[in-house]
């Protein structure tokens, strides 16, 4: 106790006086034993320079005591807490709802590589756009052997139903959520395209919204831009995907016991739209109708929530409790308009992501933007060899899986695990890609009362509609566990606002 | 507005409304237990079981009416599905899959609400031999929700909704509370009109929170006059006349809405027992007997519960 306060006297003297002679070298108390520990850090150079973004930040937070930044942090907490944007984490005593914690210190991102990176971005989700649209009509990226047809043919994630399909406005993909890392040399690379049904955008929000707050007269004088016009966006797109004017449209939802459900909420109370479950849809007479205290109302335009493979018991899994039955038909006969398209999933193969710089090239003449992680296809027979001699230094992935399942993390795994991984490589090629283990950029966070780096990545949210829209910044995740590189919420991870700079 | 929504505000309505009136009937009963200390336990207690329709749970799983079991069956027990703990546990799960159709502060106090009674259920053996403050939050935490829906919801269709389920229950509930006093047993004939007789009577109307109103419109108590009061008073606002004329004043304003028919099912059932009630008197009551006017009465109630689900909430293909 007594060696605390210490501290603390020391603390206030050394604040004051670099107060004055305030110079860009950290010597602060608050960060003076921040270290970037030979990592790539987005707070600091390697000669402990602080970046130009985060300049006038360091120099409000230098004014606090540690105690007051972590006051900060659990006041967030509470206010997180009340705004109830929560994940549900159900057991046998009756389920609990958790916030994802959010780390007040936000990573900053300059305009100038954040513009370009929103150019990587469209340019990418232009090019997986063509590709699916390819895919399910005429093909000609394998007639031309820019990808091998074979994968295609094998991947869970190609739903037979769906071709010749057309959608509405030759859109398939309208909301994605790509996974950027940026590795040890500092590049911004492409983890994973979120195809599907990406989640995470409303502690976006929220997570600005609460630094609102905690941080108002540094936000204020950083010029960092909005983020609230996701949810005016998101509506303008799903308008413009209906094929009239005034369309009626609703999130669907698979319902409480999901643990994304408060962002379906919030999404549909935001945009002002209906949140419907499947038993409150109904297909009759051509339509997807709902059910209102009025009798049937007709749905226009669904933003979906539920896998697509869930989507109709009639057309893909029978066994789905979730689904409309016949509501497939219904969109193929663009009676109704899906967001995203069924069948989105085929590009999300992780094989598929190693083709990416190629689709590029092939359905828009240009080299990628955004570079991606070196990858290894087990069913290469070069590549195979690489992994099976060097799994302990890489990263293993099943092909169809997300969300931190179904993967081997080869420096952090035991030599038993190697093993095992081996012969599940061997026994299905196809289903396995690996690459190499990348230190994410870290960003300074509070553990406790001390700030030490810690991994992140990020989540931009990209909207597909008369135009491709980027809100500046997204979800950056963070592994809060010390020296751990998963990032998922359900392992352990954390969020932080990104202020994307002007 | 969504069938499905519907559903779930009028029931949240129901349930606080049932949670509320169980803690009113406890509450009188713990007091009227102090006064009549003559009556045995399984007497004073059983009738409140008789009264709810679970008696044959209760004895399933109790067995003996001690003033502990009653208590923990009404109040804690969820497996008793109309338990105070149950009904707010079911409105509270009614109000999460509809968060987005309702206020902020709505939701907040209906969460907190549970928390608090969760709480308390962990902390029971402290709270039932010093129940009454407990009670008393119980029926405030149900007159609050009432506040909270009139100041910070539109009074569109949710909210018709709402309160129509409000006054269903409570009609159902008046009507079962004054059922109380049939069930539960004088020692002897003699003691008809006693004063313990008129403590048992103004315990009735203690329960319904009639004791006060009652008092200012006949001042003496008369049995009679008490069960004018409870059923067909037109301006207490807990007696049946008073909820059913309510309840159709709600429905009304649904139809105009949808600009369907008055006349559908429902809205009949509803308003043949208000204008049933607005021109019987009390002798005909008794000359019907009264617990069998109640039973009609409940009979009634559930049609109409039932022809609401029908046109409104089970929208069929």
């Amino acid at each position: 106790m007594l060696f605390y306060s210490i501290l603390l006297f020391t603390f206030k003297l050394i604040v004051s006086d670099n107060f004055i002679f305030y110079s860009k070298h950290l010597t602060f108390m608050t960060f003076d034993k921040y270290n970037v520990d030979g990592f790539f850090d987005e707070m600091l150079t390697t000669d402990h320079q602080i970046r130009e973004g985060y300049v006038p930040f360091i120099n409000f937070v230098n004014n606090l005591s540690i105690e007051d930044l972590v006051q900060k942090q659990h006041a967030a907490e509470r206010s997180l807490m009340a705004l109830g944007i929560t994940f549900n984490v159900y057991n046998a005593e009756g389920g609990t709802e958790r916030i994802m914690p959010l780390d007040i210190i936000p990573r900053i991102i300059e305009g100038r590589e954040w513009d370009r990176l929103a150019e990587g971005l469209k340019q990418r989700i232009k090019a997986l756009n063509l590709f699916i649209d390819d895919v399910y009509n005429e093909q000609r990226v394998f007639k031309d052997n820019v990808v091998p047809q074979s994968l295609i043919s094998s991947s869970k994630c190609f739903l037979k139903p769906c071709i010749g399909l057309k959608p509405p406005k030759g859109i398939w993909c309208h909301i994605t959520g790509t996974d950027l890392i940026r590795d040890q040399h500092g590049v911004m690379r492409v983890l994973e395209d979120n195809l599907r049904c990406p989640s995470g955008v409303s502690y976006m929000l929220e997570n600005r919204e609460v630094l609102k707050r905690t941080f108002s007269k540094v936000l204020d004088e950083t010029q960092v831009r909005p983020v609230n016009g996701y949810t005016i966006s998101l509506r303008e797109m799903l308008e413009h995907i209906a094929d009239k004017p005034s369309p009626n449209i609703v999130v669907l939802t698979p319902g409480i016991y999901n643990s994304a459900y408060f962002e379906h909420a919030y999404l549909a109370l935001q945009m002002g739209v209906e949140l419907v479950q499947n038993s409150d849809l109904v297909v009759k007479n051509g339509y997807v109708n709902m059910r209102t205290t009025r009798g049937l109302k007709r749905v226009d335009v669904i933003y979906r929530r539920i896998d697509d493979t869930y989507l109709d018991p009639l057309t893909f899994n029978p066994e789905s409790l979730l689904g409309v039955p016949g509501i497939f038909e219904v969109y193929k006969n663009g009676k109704v308009a899906i967001a995203n398209a069924p069948g989105t999933g085929v590009a999300d193969d992780k094989v598929i992501y190693a083709y990416v710089p190629k689709i590029i090239k092939y359905y828009l003449g240009e080299e990628a933007i955004i570079p991606n992680v070196p990858t290894y296809l087990c069913e290469d027979n070069n590549d195979i060899q690489y992994v099976l001699d060097n799994i302990a230094d890489l990263v293993v992935k099943e092909a169809n899986e997300a969300g931190g399942y179904g993967m081997l993390i080869g420096p952090k795994a035991t030599k038993e695990e190697h093993e095992a991984f081996r012969k599940k490589i061997v026994a299905n090629p196809r289903n396995y890609i690996a690459q190499p283990t990348i230190q994410l950029s870290r960003v300074p966070s509070l553990d406790g009362t001390h700030i030490e780096g810690r991994h992140v990545d990020l989540r931009p949210y990209i909207l597909y509609g008369k135009e491709i829209v980027i809100t500046p910044g997204g979800l950056t995740r963070v592994a809060l566990r010390k020296g751990s590189l998963v990032v998922n919420s359900s392992q352990g991870g954390g969020s932080k606002d990104t202020w994307v700079l002007y | 507005m969504l069938s499905r929504v519907a559903n779930s505000i009028y029931w949240i309505n129901r349930y606080i409304e049932r949670a509320e009136n169980y803690a009113r009937f406890l509450g009188v009963n713990t007091s009227l237990a102090l006064d009549t200390a003559n009556i045995s336990d399984a007497m004073q207690w059983m009738p409140l079981i008789a009264t709810t329709a679970d008696e044959e749970l209760f004895k399933e799983l109790y067995g003996e009416p001690t003033q502990e079991n009653v208590f923990n069956f009404l109040t804690f027990d969820e497996r008793n599905l109309n338990s105070i703990y149950s009904c707010v546990m079911f409105a509270r799960e009614n109000a999460r899959t509809i968060r987005e159709n309702i206020s902020i502060e709505m939701w907040e106090h209906i969460n907190g609400f549970y928390h608090n009674i969760r709480h308390a259920a962990t902390n029971r053996q402290n709270i039932i031999p010093n129940s009454r403050e407990f009670l008393k939050e119980i029926v405030q935490g149900s007159q609050l929700l009432s506040g909270i829906e009139d100041s910070t919801i539109s009074h569109t269709e949710g909210w018709h909704f709402g309160k129509l389920g409000r006054y269903i229950e409570r009609a159902d509930k008046t009507a079962r509370i004054l059922d109380v006093k049939y069930f539960i047993l004088l020692p002897s004939m003699a003691e008809i009109g006693s004063v313990l007789d008129m403590i048992q009577w103004s315990g009735v109307l203690k329960s319904v929170s009639a004791f006060m109103m009652y008092r200012r419109t006949y001042g003496q108590l008369f049995p009679k006059k008490i069960i004018e009061f409870l059923i067909l008073d037109k301006h207490f606002p807990r007696s049946v006349y008073h909820c059913t004329i309510n309840a159709q004043y709600m429905l009304q304003n649904v139809l105009k809405a949808h600009r369907s028919s008055i006349k559908t099912p429902a809205m009949k059932k509803l308003a043949m027992l208000s204008s049933e009630l607005y021109y019987t008197n009390v002798k005909e009551i008794i000359k019907y007997g009264l617990h069998e006017y109640i039973d009609r009465l409940q009979t009634i109630i559930n049609e109409v519960n039932t022809e609401i689900h029908e046109a409104f909430f089970a929208i069929k293909d």
